[in-house]
């Protein structure tokens, strides 16, 4: 049963980046398209399954000074992996997704997991944990990539929606496909989550599961520290 | 002139048309994370344009000069990514030793740049065909565009902090849509480095 919920966590419960938000450059930048919405995600739930597997099985190995780096390497292996697949099998997709399927690397959803859950658990329960919150993090992006390519192109996956007679009258809004679109719909879409789970809203980006959350919280008291001297300075 | 013109053009699309924030999506994190105050976004911006400079002077030598006779181009996401950890670790350690003030301003925003996905694209868009002197250019430029995009929305966040907004949207949903105008305000740049240069 415990199992069981490893993976389900991550579809709706923790959505990584819905809830936690997570890996929010990749949720903005390719969801232009639902197809594409699909190709990123199944990329990052290969990585993600592949790198809490192999750092579950490392944990032992690994000294904890240099954890990051020998997560991030091991994370960069697989992403290569991928890309070289992808870029045999589907070129189509390895071009639709470009600079950001090397940059999967980087996602935080990734790092955060491995820091998180596959350094503490078993190979197993990682296992399922990725694959729970790969799948999570693609049913996010097909949400947002949906909403933006009925608006904003008026087709789904490529099949137009609009009827052929229609076409004069009604024009998509180009605004949903912009850089400006991305944010509004994934803006409104994790209101509608809050909304609907009528829950506190995150105050921030998903700092518990951030890696660098520590020098992140140092940030912050620096930024403190200053203004009170200023204020002092300025009686 | 012929060279100043080009290098101004890729300068000004770095940091207006293709803002690499608002218009290319990356480094969204320390965008949406440290841009509460106008201080940090002028620190993590200064400190994100020097490790893009520094990363592309040293990953474009090396993928040309290493990676490429050797056949070994597919490794260059592994490369890069070690190349910039290392980097940020160097700078910290260096100015530590030897520039404590500047380190006392910009030294804790270091360790956040490592994962910060804005300086592993630069990197990796650099090798699409451009000149080592223009991806040192191009670096600078989406340094700065990312420094530039941070100080407006940090203006924008202050006066968001003071807004009654409607409960879901509070907090992160409403600061996306916020973003949301800042970019679109940014579209308004489209066609401007065009017109300024005449053409490309």
């Amino acid at each position: 049963m415990s199992y069981l919920k490893e993976f389900t966590k991550g579809l709706v419960k923790e959505n990584p980046t819905l809830v936690t938000l997570l890996g929010m450059c990749p949720t903005l930048a390719i969801t232009t398209m639902a197809s594409n919405a699909i190709g990123m995600g199944a990329a990052a739930t290969f990585v993600l399954i592949c790198s809490n597997v192999a750092i579950s099985l490392l944990k032992k190995f690994i000294p904890k000074q240099v954890r990051l780096p020998s997560y991030i390497v091991v994370i960069a292996g697989f992403v290569t992996l991928i890309s070289l697949i992808l870029q045999a099998f589907v070129p189509a997709v390895y071009d639709a997704l470009g600079i950001y399927l090397p940059l999967i690397t980087v996602n935080c959803i990734i790092l955060g997991r491995a820091e998180m859950f596959a350094s503490k658990n078993n190979v197993a329960a990682s296992a399922l944990d990725g694959a729970g919150m790969g799948i999570g993090f693609t049913l996010a992006l097909l949400a947002v990539g949906s909403i933006r390519e009925i608006f904003g192109s008026g087709t789904w996956f490529g099949l137009p929606l609009i009827p052929e007679a229609a076409q004069e009258a009604i024009k998509p809004m180009t605004i949903f496909v912009l850089p400006a679109g991305g944010f509004f719909v994934l803006g409104c879409v994790i209101a509608l989550v809050n909304k609907i789970a009528n829950r506190k809203p995150p105050e921030a980006t998903g700092c518990a599961a951030c890696p660098n959350r520590e020098s992140c919280i140092s940030v912050e008291k620096t930024e403190k520290n200053l203004k009170n001297t200023e204020k002092e300075d300025n009686k | 002139m012929e060279l100043a013109k080009s290098m101004m053009m890729i300068l000004l699309t770095g940091i207006l048309t293709d803002n690499f924030v608002l218009s290319k999506f990356l480094g969204i994190c320390p965008f949406l994370g440290v841009s509460k105050t106008s201080s940090g976004s002028l620190g993590m911006g200064c400190a994100v344009t020097a490790v893009m400079i520094l990363a592309t002077a040293v990953t474009y030598p090396l993928y040309y000069l290493f990676l490429v006779p050797m056949g070994l181009e597919y490794l260059n996401t592994i490369l890069f990514i070690l190349i910039i950890a290392m980097l940020v670790q160097l700078i910290e350690m260096v100015l530590k030793k030897y520039i404590p003030t500047l380190y006392k301003s910009l030294g804790v925003y270091l360790p956040l740049i490592t994962t910060n996905c804005a300086v592993l694209g630069v990197t990796l868009l650099n090798l699409e065909g451009y000149s080592f002197l223009e991806s040192i250019v191009n670096s600078l430029g989406a340094g700065l565009g990312f420094m530039v995009a941070m100080l407006i929305f940090s203006g924008v966040r202050g006066r968001l902090e003071r807004c009654n907004v409607p409960k879901a949207f509070a907090g992160m949903p409403i600061t996306l849509v916020a973003a949301s105008i800042v970019s679109l305000s940014f579209v308004g740049f489209g066609g401007l480095v065009d017109g300024l240069f005449g053409g490309a």
